[in-house]
């Protein structure tokens, strides 16, 4: 490739360009203000806010049990996750048991809801870096997945099925041989678009050696999650404190490499598998028994305070509860694991070219509504 | 849609239909809507949880191209916007200005229940009870979200409302 | 006409630390002995208390001291019990795998404190959201601009005294 260097020949002028709120390619209502100097960004200003809804605000005048439906619209595509850590969260304050079929279940439904997320990151970073089929794969595989959600929870996204005390109600009779042949399929679906993208010329050629970060300041920034994952750190909630029934389970946390944008697509294509993994072994472990300890609808839990992580599919989500014995919480926080990751988003893209932009925005997999909450 | 038709055991009726039997006529108007209804295109703007469901509806098990609608990432040639999401104080002028921004004849969906009145955030600081605060509404899509189908159907009820506004000579201006 | 039972006391939670939150809780107050922390076990972490102007000083002595290695900041948040906000700090170790709760409570009316970006680049964004939602102030902190609302919002609505809006049209 002719690198034309004009430094020193050509008198340029940085221009402003607003990669505004609407945009097809920020996933969300993201805005960044570029200062160009012909195609490489010199400098860049991100503005957030766009949708930020109150949520934690909302969360002080609503009981416990109407906070779930809250939470699950915080990461709307990693719903049960967000309940599952906010139910956690409350339980743990109060002491509450959760029968361990309740708690298969919920490892069940979670790791699916992981699948069906990468699924559609895979889908939109390809859109990103310009392919347009894979997302019609990942969607097929998507529609499975919703329509298997429809059958356990009733609804395709806001499930609200995740309470506190255990899962809302049982599983189907056939939920065994559904969820095995929606594996089958899953598995099939997904080599299909890791073959058709992963390893494609033009592909690597747009996401090898962009948007590298290392591990340091990875950290220092506080990545999780896969984005952290790619750059050789080998955090996960999963196995540093395991919770839920996640200690019982033989999985693999993939690592990358070298942290640019191609590892953390590929860490999350790996995680896919893992996560299917988790659930076969999860499927032939699964306990008879109650799906819920009845507790009371309007919940007082005792007076303090806790602090909860779990793993979404975007990284690492901690709620702060703070309880001051009422009905309602005193203070709820939520730390987005989108959030942090987006804050590298300065030091990801100064020097780069404006396409690499798009790529190194998409591979960091953010979600608006939890940014913002 | 009235067919003037002068074959047949019809008497012609005008004297186009005598002049030319075998031509169909039909107001300008009608026609005029039946291809704008055909290939509505929308802008791409998902602003929260409800794009979610907006793109499953694009995509191939749904598929809204079957009707025409192929989603355009510029307002600039685009028909409808079909605002998918809460709308947040902050994002109000934008929102304004993107309407603006797009040529007539344009129509407004407003997807999901935050758009339509606010939704689960009615009690915000920071939420616009609904986006017909900001620009009119045409067709409203309620559901927290929406599923594909309640999408599907409203862009039909789109599709109704511009052929019936074209008929009865209500031109959107 | 008989009243409802209210239950005179409140219950506290009860603090279940696992092997790491005890080994920290003996750890810190020699550690961070020279700053007079309060230390107090909250549910599942090991809290420590100390005082607004000496946050910057616990926090380096928390990343660097060895024994304790805090290189992650987990969250940074704010809490408003009505005679004072308290800031919150929760810190992880990557290295050691434990974690711990800092707080510091300043005065509603001045709220300020030092930033803790020079040790977290990751604070940043924390404390323009705190300074948005709270009014919390933190001297060296590169860039105040608002963050999650618009320009020109009054008040700071995670105050307590920001009262929940009931439904209305606008």
């Amino acid at each position: 490739m002719v690198d034309i260097n004009t430094e020193g020949q050509l008198d340029t002028v940085q221009m402003m360009v607003n990669m505004g709120p609407q945009h097809p390619s920020t996933h969300g209502v993201f805005r960044m203000v570029l200062w160009v100097d012909g195609e490489r960004i010199v400098d860049l200003e991100p503005h957030i806010g766009y949708l930020h809804r109150g949520s934690e605000k909302l969360c002080e005048g609503e009981l416990y049990a109407q906070i779930v439906t809250l939470f699950d619209r915080l990461d709307y595509i990693s719903n049960l996750n967000n309940e599952m850590v906010f139910c956690r969260a409350v339980e743990k304050l109060m002491g509450l048991e959760v029968p361990e079929r309740a708690e298969y279940i919920r490892v069940i439904l979670c790791e699916l809801n992981r699948v069906a997320s990468h699924l559609l990151f895979s889908g939109t970073f390809g859109i990103d870096a310009g392919a347009m089929t894979p997302i019609m794969y990942a969607f097929r595989d998507r529609e499975k997945i919703q329509t298997m959600f429809e059958a356990v929870t009733g609804a395709r996204m806001m499930h609200n099925y995740i309470r506190i005390g255990g899962v809302k109600g049982d599983v189907p009779d056939d939920f065994s041989q559904r969820m095995g042949a929606l594996l089958k399929e899953l598995r099939q679906g997904i080599d299909e678009t890791d073959r058709l993208l992963s390893f494609s010329e033009i592909f690597l050629a747009r996401t090898k050696g962009v948007g590298v970060i290392n591990a340091e300041t990875a950290i220092a920034y506080g990545m999780s999650g896969p984005s952290l994952r790619a750059c050789g750190v080998p955090m996960d909630v999963r196995k540093d404190e395991p919770y839920s029934v996640y200690d019982r389970f033989d999985f693999g946390i993939p690592i990358g490499e070298k942290g640019d944008s191609w590892d953390r697509y590929y860490v999350r294509v790996m995680e896919m598998r893992q996560s299917m993994l988790i659930i076969e072994q999860a499927l032939e472990q699964m306990p008879d028994g109650p799906t819920i300890t009845p507790s009371r609808l309007v919940l007082r839990p005792p007076q303090g305070e806790v602090y909860v992580r779990g793993e979404n599919p975007r990284g690492e989500i901690g709620v702060y509860l703070v309880s001051n014995g009422a009905d309602k919480p005193y203070r709820v926080k939520v730390r987005p694991p989108s959030f942090c990751n987006l804050m590298a988003i300065k030091e990801l893209l100064k020097g780069t070219y404006i396409a690499d932009a798009v790529v190194i925005l998409g591979s960091l997999d953010i979600v608006l509504g939890e940014v913002d909450r | 849609m009235e067919l003037n038709m002068g074959t047949g055991n019809m008497e012609p009726r005008s004297m186009l239909n005598q002049a030319a039997p075998g031509v169909i006529t039909a107001r300008s108007e009608q026609l005029i809507a039946m291809a704008r209804k055909s290939s509505l295109w929308p802008m791409t703007f998902g602003l929260a949880c409800c794009a979610i469901e907006m793109i499953s509806t694009y995509m191939a098990h749904h598929d809204l191209d079957r009707f025409g609608i192929v989603t355009w990432p510029s307002p600039r040639q685009s028909d409808v916007m079909i605002v998918a999401g809460t709308v947040v104080k902050k994002m109000a002028e934008p929102i304004k200005i993107l309407y603006e921004q797009m040529p007539e004849p344009k129509w407004v969906i407003a997807m999901g229940s935050c758009a339509t009145n606010g939704g689960p955030y009615y009690r915000s600081y920071s939420v616009v009870m609904g986006v017909d605060h900001i620009i009119p509404v045409d067709v409203y899509v309620p559901g927290c979200p929406p599923r594909p189908e309640a999408l599907i159907d409203g862009f039909l009820k789109l599709q109704e409302k511009i052929m019936q506004d074209a008929r009865e000579r209500g031109r959107k201006t | 006409m008989a009243e409802r039972h209210r239950r005179e006391e409140v219950p506290q939670a009860s603090s279940a630390l696992d092997d790491k939150g005890r080994a920290l809780e003996l750890l810190l107050p020699g550690v961070l002995a020279e700053f007079e922390p309060e230390i107090v076990s909250t549910v599942n972490l090991v809290a420590a208390t100390v005082k607004p102007h000496d946050i910057s000083a616990v926090c380096r002595v928390a990343k660097e001291d060895p024994k304790l290695s805090f290189d992650y900041l987990m969250c940074l948040c704010v809490v408003d019990y009505v005679e004072h906000l308290q800031v919150v700090y929760h810190l992880y170790s990557t290295t050691l795998n434990h974690m711990m709760v800092l707080k510091a409570n300043v005065s509603p009316d001045e709220p300020s404190l030092p930033s803790v970006t020079p040790l977290w680049v990751g604070a940043d964004w924390y404390e323009r959201e705190s300074h948005d939602l709270f009014g919390v102030s933190f001297e060296g902190h590169p860039n105040m601009a608002p963050l999650l609302l618009y320009e020109g919002f009054e008040g700071y609505p995670g105050r307590r005294d920001f009262e929940m809006p009931e439904y209305r049209e606008w």
